[in-house]
């Protein structure tokens, strides 16, 4: 390969950013384009005694406004794609009929001639509801005699599954180890892209053709979904997914609003657009994380671990969103981390709540196992008065175990965990710091320093293990001038691979970056796709791209070589030509593509053009790893933590672009400390939704966090020929249980084992006082 | 309400809605759609613009309330096709990932390095306080301000 990859190169995407360019869904206008607004419920659990919807009707500008009751039967339900045994479905229709189930709930939408308007009329909807008792706290809901969210489906669990593996009765039988058990919370949470969710549907009744519009992740997904529910044939259905302002798994889904703009403009014959705002997009886009884990953990006296049982409550919401039941799931798979424990029990329950649906937010149910079990190791050196980095040095595997098989039903790729913990610690400068730490306490100061080694699980994936394929589409072609076009399935939104996957192009046809461009998220443009989460875009998605670029190269190799009366495989790309290696027979590669494309003197069997492309499946996910360290310190007067250090070393196998990798663990590092000091999405007793604004959901700020100190390791995987693992998570995975052990950790000295985040001042505040020592 | 603003160097009147907002008017009625809306409380800054000189959330303050002032939106930073240092220093650091929040935070960050032209780090995180972004962490964002304040400091 040549130089280019590995390059800190400045992005393809950012000039038109930067200059306010760029194209978001509400930037995009049509003619004759309507607005549409929604109703939400109120109430956490009602009955719909009556949607009335003529004062809005009536009002001037409204050109129409349904109900659900005028959506039955017309529009399909809102998807769920996981496919787990013994999972309940209950319907869910993308405007409630009869019945809400959340505050936040459409239940009727109203098209008007500008955005204004159609907010006033949406606020003229008659509703008459029948309160009925909400069902808030999932321990609560699975109580005998709890109100039933889906009368039909009998109780509110949604699923139960198990994983089960090794040999718990020599476990069990074994009375030297030592069993510590530890209930923790972890707490709902909001994604907050900054731009909210945002559709435009625009069909055509002439041609039958619908186009969308959609602030997604996953356009192709998104298209086949529309037209299952709009009855719009597939083939006459596009998805474009214009600039997309983040989505942290907020936007890998398919939303009911979505189905009803598809609606309206079908009916209407008109371009429809919905932008949501920030109030709806905190009580109506899917939420993250919110589990209640209880971990048992069996140690021997010397640190190591040879059990783990969990028992998950997984908060659902009140209906399953694309991919909701899923998520918890990942937990149970990732639940032993970085050691390999050979006897593993968990019980995830999925629970039916008076809510807004959970599904996917960054790490994706991987957060959650990484906490409880970074946690729980933590608790063990606390237990058995061991150093934390001790404990997990124990239960570390070496490198030469991989690919390593374990007891969840996984297979770790490639991984070097001592290496990243040795380069943190050294990074972060442990022995000083404990020392300090010492010091510190003396003066009655409390310092915390908190470890967290992770492991995760990425490039999704086999598609065996994929509820709608896990494979990625790439294509490269040349055009008569030599520029090249590249197409991919992915569907990234911030993330930069305009600029990776031009790397990889530009750095395999030998080639000038600026040559290369990128486009996605366009289902007329790249005809398949799956889409951009998981951190899978470059690990799989850029390795079908690398393909495509290797089949181009053989075919360009074979008409240069017939052309320069050489062997295909005597030629290189380099320097913006194809030549022998000592440069003596050359044509230039514009040259060689108006070979390709005029077709002149074509070898025999070679067709004519330049355009290849690859669909990459993957024969197993990555799984990128990594060792951070936070070091806390508590005002003692006010419970304040303030984050004084954050040291991370994290391995997402080959990096192609350093700057662009240090932008997603900084952003993911924000996101996963956001998490253990200060987010927390809150419902009431009764299911009223107190975080609300952005005034009340706590977004870090910049003053709110220290430099961050970054480095990596690069172990490749054998997963993909590139050696890429993925990054999008990582940060945010490996961050939440380092700060929250770090808190711990400062806390010790009051016997302090365990505090459920967020960490805010009032709780640390409350446990100082309770020590009167301090 | 006639409302007239010299936006982005050119005098132009509408008859807008009294409630209308400065940014929709901004994005709506002039079809500058570079400055976003991120939020409706005021919180996040991604409708941050320049009013008289001074950057101010587009999203409180209705259209009829800039009658006579001049505005500068993201759209109005470069001259005559040169980027302002601002907007090279996000992309020299990559300062930005989605670039939803981007306007916005360049635009505060140029009231910022007004008010400040060398700011140190502490001071360019508390001077963004009214912009919020999700995708970076925040520390490319400073470093494309200290970029920034450098390049306008030694323009060579």
């Amino acid at each position: 390969m040549g130089t280019l990859l590995g390059e800190r190169i400045k992005r393809k995407e950012d000039p038109r950013l930067i200059q306010g360019r760029g194209h978001y869904v509400d930037d995009v206008k049509l003619d004759g384009m309507l607005h549409m607004a929604f109703a939400r419920s109120v109430h956490a659990h009602a009955r719909l005694k009556s949607v009335n919807v003529s004062a809005a009707r009536a009002h001037p500008g409204v050109v129409a406004a349904y109900t659900g009751a005028d959506l039955k039967g017309k529009v399909g339900l809102v998807p769920c794609a996981a496919g787990m045994e013994g999972l309940k479905v209950p319907d869910h229709p993308c405007l409630a009929v009869d019945k809400v189930c959340y505050v936040g709930e459409p239940m009727a939408a109203v098209v008007a001639r500008d955005r204004y308007v159609a907010r006033d009329a949406a606020d003229l909807i008659e509703i008459d509801y029948e309160p009925l008792p909400a069902v808030v706290d999932p321990e609560k809901a699975l109580a005998a005699g709890s109100p039933l969210i889906h009368e039909k489906l009998g109780d509110n669990v949604a699923f139960v599954a198990k994983l089960e593996g090794g040999d718990w009765k020599s476990v069990e039988a074994d009375k030297s180890l030592k069993v510590i058990k530890q209930r923790m919370i972890n707490q709902r949470l909001a994604p907050v892209s900054m731009e909210t969710r945002g559709v435009i549907a625009s069909y055509s009744p002439g041609e039958d053709t619908l186009t969308v519009w959609s602030s997604t992740q996953i356009p192709h997904i998104l298209k086949t979904q529309l037209s299952l529910m709009s009855g719009v044939d597939e083939a006459r259905c596009r998805v474009i997914a214009p600039e997309v302002g983040g989505g942290f798994g907020s936007k890998l889904n398919v939303y009911g609003e979505e189905g009803v703009a598809c609606f309206a403009s079908k009916s209407l014959g008109k371009p429809v657009k919905w932008i949501e705002g920030r109030g709806e997009n905190l009580v109506a886009t899917i939420h993250g994380r919110d589990q209640i884990n209880t971990v048992e953990i069996y140690a021997a006296p010397d640190g190591k671990v040879v059990g783990l049982k969990c028992w998950i409550i997984a908060d659902l919401g009140a209906y399953h969103q694309l991919l909701t039941p899923a998520i918890p799931t990942l937990t149970a798979l990732m639940i032993v981390g970085c050691y390999n424990t050979p006897n593993v029990f968990v019980e995830t329950k999925g629970v039916f709540t008076n809510k807004m649906a959970t599904d996917a937010y960054r790490g994706a149910g991987r957060p959650e196992a990484t906490y409880i079990i970074e946690r729980a190791m933590d608790l063990v050196a606390h237990e058995l008065n061991l150093d934390p980095v001790d404990v997990r040095e124990k239960n570390f595997p070496s490198s030469k175990e991989f690919p390593l098989s374990l007891v969840t039903g996984v297979t770790y790729d490639t991984a070097n965990y001592q290496k990243t913990l040795k380069k943190v610690l050294r990074l972060a400068g442990y022995p000083s710091l404990r020392k300090e730490q010492e010091r510190l306490r003396k003066k009655g100061r409390y310092l915390g320093i908190g470890l967290s080694t992770y492991v995760e699980i990425c490039a999704m994936g086999p598609s065996s293990r994929m509820p709608a394929g896990g494979w990625e589409f790439g294509s490269v072609r040349v055009d008569p001038t030599g520029k090249v076009t590249v197409l991919s399935g992915t569907s990234p939104h911030g993330q930069g691979e305009e600029t990776s996957f031009a790397q990889i192009v530009a750095d395999g046809l030998g080639i000038p970056y600026d040559d290369v461009t990128v486009y996605h998220g366009d289902t007329f443009q790249v005809p398949i796709g799956i889409g951009t989460f998981g951190s899978r875009t470059t690990a799989v998605g850029g390795t079908a791209i690398y393909r495509a670029v290797e089949q181009l190269k053989k075919k360009m190799a074979r008409i240069a070589a017939h052309k320069l009366g050489v062997k295909p495989g005597e030629l290189e790309f380099k320097d913006g030509k194809v030549e022998t290696a000592d440069g003596q027979k050359s044509m230039t590669f514009v040259e060689v593509a108006g070979e390709a494309i005029f077709a002149k003197q074509l070898p025999p069997g070679i067709e004519p053009g330049l355009a290849e492309q690859c669909v990459f499946e993957p024969a197993n996910y990555t799984f990128p790893f990594g060792a951070h360290v936070a070091v806390t310190e508590i005002d003692g007067e006010t419970g304040e933590v303030r984050l004084r250090n954050y040291f991370a070393v994290d391995d997402c196998g080959r990096i192609l672009n350093p700057m662009l990798v240090d932008g997603q663990i900084h952003g993911g590092l924000a996101q996963g400390i956001g998490q253990a000091l200060w987010e927390e999405h809150v419902y009431d007793e009764n299911g009223q939704l107190v975080t609300g604004t952005l005034m009340d959901y706590a977004v870090p700020k910049a003053f709110h966090f220290p430099w961050f100190e970054t480095e990596n390791t690069q172990t490749r995987t054998p997963v993909n020929p590139l050696g890429v693992k993925g990054v999008g998570e990582a940060g945010t995975i490996g961050s939440t249980p380092a700060v929250v052990n770090s808190v711990i950790d400062a806390l010790s000295p009051f016997g302090v084992r365990h505090v459920d985040m967020p960490l805010k001042p009032e709780k640390i505040w409350k446990i100082l006082k309770q020590h009167p020592g301090n | 309400m006639k409302t007239r603003v010299h936006l982005n160097g050119a005098w132009r009147e509408d008859d807008v809605e009294p409630r209308l907002l400065l940014v929709h008017y901004l994005r709506e009625v002039a079809g500058l759609t570079g400055t976003h809306i991120g939020c409706e409380t005021s919180i996040c800054g991604a409708c941050t613009v320049l009013l008289n000189g001074e950057a101010v959330k587009s999203c409180t303050l209705f259209a009829v309330q800039a009658d006579g002032a001049e505005i500068t939106t993201i759209e109005g930073l470069a001259t005559d096709g040169k980027l302002h240092p601002l907007q090279q220093g996000f992309w020299e650091e990559h300062g930005l990932q989605c670039g939803f929040c981007t306007p916005g935070m360049i635009l505060a960050s140029y009231q910022l390095l007004r008010r400040n032209p060398h700011p140190t780090q502490d001071e360019i995180r508390k001077g963004l306080e009214g912009n919020l972004c999700r995708c970076t962490g925040y520390q490319h964002i400073v470093k494309a301000v200290e970029w920034a304040a450098q390049k306008i400091g030694d323009p060579s």
